[in-house]
């Protein structure tokens, strides 16, 4: 059940720690790099339904359906807002591409009253939380630096500082045990923000407090034109151990696996079991965003090899291999998705300026003196224009 | 009358303790506060009574702290974190500047983030490093912050209930060598404005302006004054962001001089805010450029030096005479 992947990957990682370096330096030319440990797999690249004595998963024709359908909307949407980048209606665009499978399979694993903690590549799982999708645009057009109520489908606002989030959904599910609810918290990030010491004290404060809380670890291989073996000299998943949770590592691009695997750990975080690490293995097919080039850093044959583990392409497959989907039923998803295109299209478009006075509002809640007076002094100012616009209309009128 | 002469240290602790016999929802979160009761003591005997799960020991990891206390807010929850002393805030930075400060706004007001970080900061105690610093315009600077800082039991009493009970982040500077000084609290009065700067002593040639530990300084260069002859007005900011304005107008109209005194570096600091706002609002009642008394551009020095880098009545008195010769 090994990936393709992984085992090309396991050649050039070399496993860490202390005690195997030790035993290393006795006898440096034994010690074969340690076999990658397995992925969770519940559905080969080739589409083939597989078993995994851990992870059983049982779906209805129509929630399998409904999977593919997620995924062919968040790519196509996707797709849709790096168009949109290119003529000139978002200042930046952070692709999905090739992470559909970990991000559908992982959200729909959620209840409604789960609350997620996104990074700002989250467009598949907010999709799944019903967040309106050009909600996610106006920051990337540059009309606000957030813009939705986190509380509407419990979907927190993108986060851009890496890691930032992990701890806030520590603190959020700290909270939640207090309450004494049995909701669940999951933090996204990349296997960059592993690195980061957020990310490390989210790890322990959510294992010494027991805190219902999901890590989901999207490892797509790159944080821009780092590896991750700039990040990690064990595999992301193996850290957990460390902290005192369980780790494990899925394969990214099978959304059944990553749907079984989340849904054991939301449960068992929901159960007063504490936090547990998801790394789903996965691929960034396309740029870190928009302003990337990633044709420096990495070779074509990489990304090819990742096309053939396509998240979509290997549903399709398994339902068409298995009649659970039609041609009618694939295309009235090709056709739906191409009318939500061109409705998020003609929403961003539509998005207008933000008022001037905006730069004001919410600063604080309990208001402020000094934004008080600046609003004011500014608002004197736009206004001297529309004076002199007016004096000068008026002049005409005589 | 439930007035009490206390300590500010006993009037943050008794001020804590009524938060959280008022809402159930405030916590207290921090290294060391639960059985220790903070390094300085200001939250002693508050876990024995509210229990581990209000009084929370955390992990010796600031940002964590920081962030969680986020987290814990937008759960509904009003964490009030001790940062142990001002120099190690700075692990805490990212998460109190990027994420602390501009939340509610990114959310368009639709999250509210009421969440207290205690600093005890400032010299005067003969510390080691990173134990005596006043990094306040690091903070005052950045939008979606209050920061405040009390100088006398009263308001440590008063300020810190409203900070708690503020929907907005609020930096609470506590002037640590101040702790034990006594003073009045009644806490039975009505509080004025957290904001609102206080007129702590009345005068007509001068007026001084500080905040947090400073202004007993100012006081006692006030009363040292009065014996030479000179009536020194004394303005507690009591915060730093917003800065009551105003009220240091007022004086400043009266006087006709200013001199603002903090512990902080000169350069860049508070009191660069206050000379050039006030030069601007004040312009024609000056008899003299507004002038500043503070640290140097230089990192806080050993112990045995902070008497030199430190304000001390000279050079409080030094700056006065200096304005007062215009």
């Amino acid at each position: 059940m090994t990936v393709e992947g992984t085992a090309a990957r396991s050649k050039t990682r070399r496993s860490g720690g202390t005690a195997k370096r030790a035993s290393a330096a006795k006898k440096k030319t034994a010690a074969p790099a340690k076999a990658e440990p397995q992925l969770v797999q519940l559905l080969t690249p080739e589409g083939e339904r597989v078993e995994h004595p851990d992870y059983a998963i049982d779906l209805t024709p129509e929630e399998l359906r409904g999977l593919y359908r997620d995924m062919v909307l968040t790519r196509r949407f996707d797709a849709e807002a790096t168009a949109l980048q290119r003529q000139g209606e978002l200042g930046l665009w952070a692709s999905l591409l090739g992470q559909e499978a970990a991000q559908i399979g992982s959200a729909r694993a959620l209840h409604d009253d789960d609350y997620v903690f996104p990074t700002y590549r989250e467009h598949g799982v907010a999709w799944c939380r019903g967040v309106p999708p050009e909600n996610l645009l106006g920051m990337f057009r540059g009309v606000n630096n957030g813009g939705w109520d986190p509380n509407s489908n419990n979907f927190h606002l993108y986060t851009i500082v890496i890691g930032s989030q992990a701890l806030h959904a520590t603190g959020y599910a700290m909270g939640v045990a207090k309450d004494g609810a049995d909701s669940a918290v999951i933090a996204y990030f990349g296997d960059g923000a592993s690195s980061q010491g957020d990310v490390a004290e989210a790890f322990t404060f959510s294992a010494v407090y027991n805190a219902p809380v999901v890590f989901f670890c999207q490892n797509n291989q790159w944080a821009i034109s780092e590896p991750t073996e700039r990040q990690s000299r064990v595999p992301i998943y193996q850290r957990a151990a460390g902290f005192g949770f369980p780790g494990v590592r899925v394969d990214g691009n099978d959304v059944l696996a990553c749907l079984a695997v989340t849904k054991a750990a939301v449960e068992r975080a929901r159960s007063g079991e504490g936090p547990m690490l998801v790394e789903a293995f996965t691929y960034r097919m396309g740029a870190h965003t928009t302003s990337d080039d990633p044709t420096k850093y990495r070779r074509d044959e990489e990304r090819e090899a990742w096309e053939a583990k396509d998240p979509i392409l290997r549903l399709r497959t398994y339902l068409e291999k298995e009649k659970l989907a039609d041609a009618k039923f694939l295309e009235s998803i090709d056709e739906e998705s191409d009318t939500m295109a061109k409705r998020v299209r003609e929403a961003v478009r539509a998005m207008p300026d933000p008022d001037p006075m905006a730069m004001f509002e919410h600063t604080y809640a309990d208001g402020h003196a000094l934004v008080d007076e600046e609003r004011e002094q500014f608002a004197q100012y736009l206004a001297s224009f529309a004076d002199e616009n007016e004096s000068a209309a008026a002049g005409e009128g005589n | 009358m439930a007035t009490t002469k206390m300590p500010i240290a006993k009037a943050l602790n008794t001020s804590l303790r009524k938060a959280m016999e008022d809402d159930p929802k405030v916590l207290i979160m921090g290294e060391d506060v639960g059985k220790l009761g903070g390094v300085f003591r200001i939250t002693d005997g508050l876990q024995k009574d509210f229990g581990e799960d209000r009084v929370i020991d955390t992990p010796l990891a600031e940002s964590g702290i920081v962030g969680t206390a986020i987290g814990l807010a937008l759960r509904g929850y009003r964490p009030v974190v001790e940062i142990q002393f001002d120099g190690f805030v700075f692990p805490a930075y990212d998460q109190i500047v990027t994420q602390l400060a501009k939340m509610h706004a990114r959310a368009l007001g639709k999250v509210k983030l009421p969440v207290v970080v205690r600093i005890p900061y400032a010299g005067g105690i003969g510390a080691v490093e990173h134990h005596s610093e006043s990094p306040e315009a690091l903070f005052a600077h950045v939008a979606g912050l209050k920061c405040v800082s009390p100088s006398n039991a009263s308001d440590a009493y008063w300020m810190m209930q409203q900070a708690i009970e503020s929907d907005d982040p609020v930096i609470f500077f506590e002037p640590k060598r101040r702790y034990w000084d006594k003073g009045d609290v009644d806490t039975e009065a009505i509080p004025g404005p957290l904001h609102a700067a206080r007129v702590a002593q009345q005068g007509t040639d001068l007026t001084l302006a500080a905040y947090g530990p400073m202004v007993k300084t100012c006081l006692e260069a006030a009363q040292a004054a009065a014996e030479e002859g000179k009536s020194l007005e004394v303005v507690d900011m009591r915060s730093m962001s917003p800065v009551d304005f105003d009220t240091i107008q007022q004086s400043v109209e009266k006087t006709g001089r200013l001199v603002v005194v903090h512990e902080a570096p000169v350069f860049l600091g508070t009191g660069s805010e206050v000379a050039a706002r006030i030069t601007e609002r004040c312009f024609y009642h000056l008899e003299a450029p507004v002038l500043r008394v503070g640290g140097f551009h230089a990192p806080y020095p050993p112990a045995r030096l902070e008497d030199e880098y430190l304000p001390n009545l000279d050079r409080v008195l030094d700056a006065v005479d200096r304005a007062l010769a215009y």
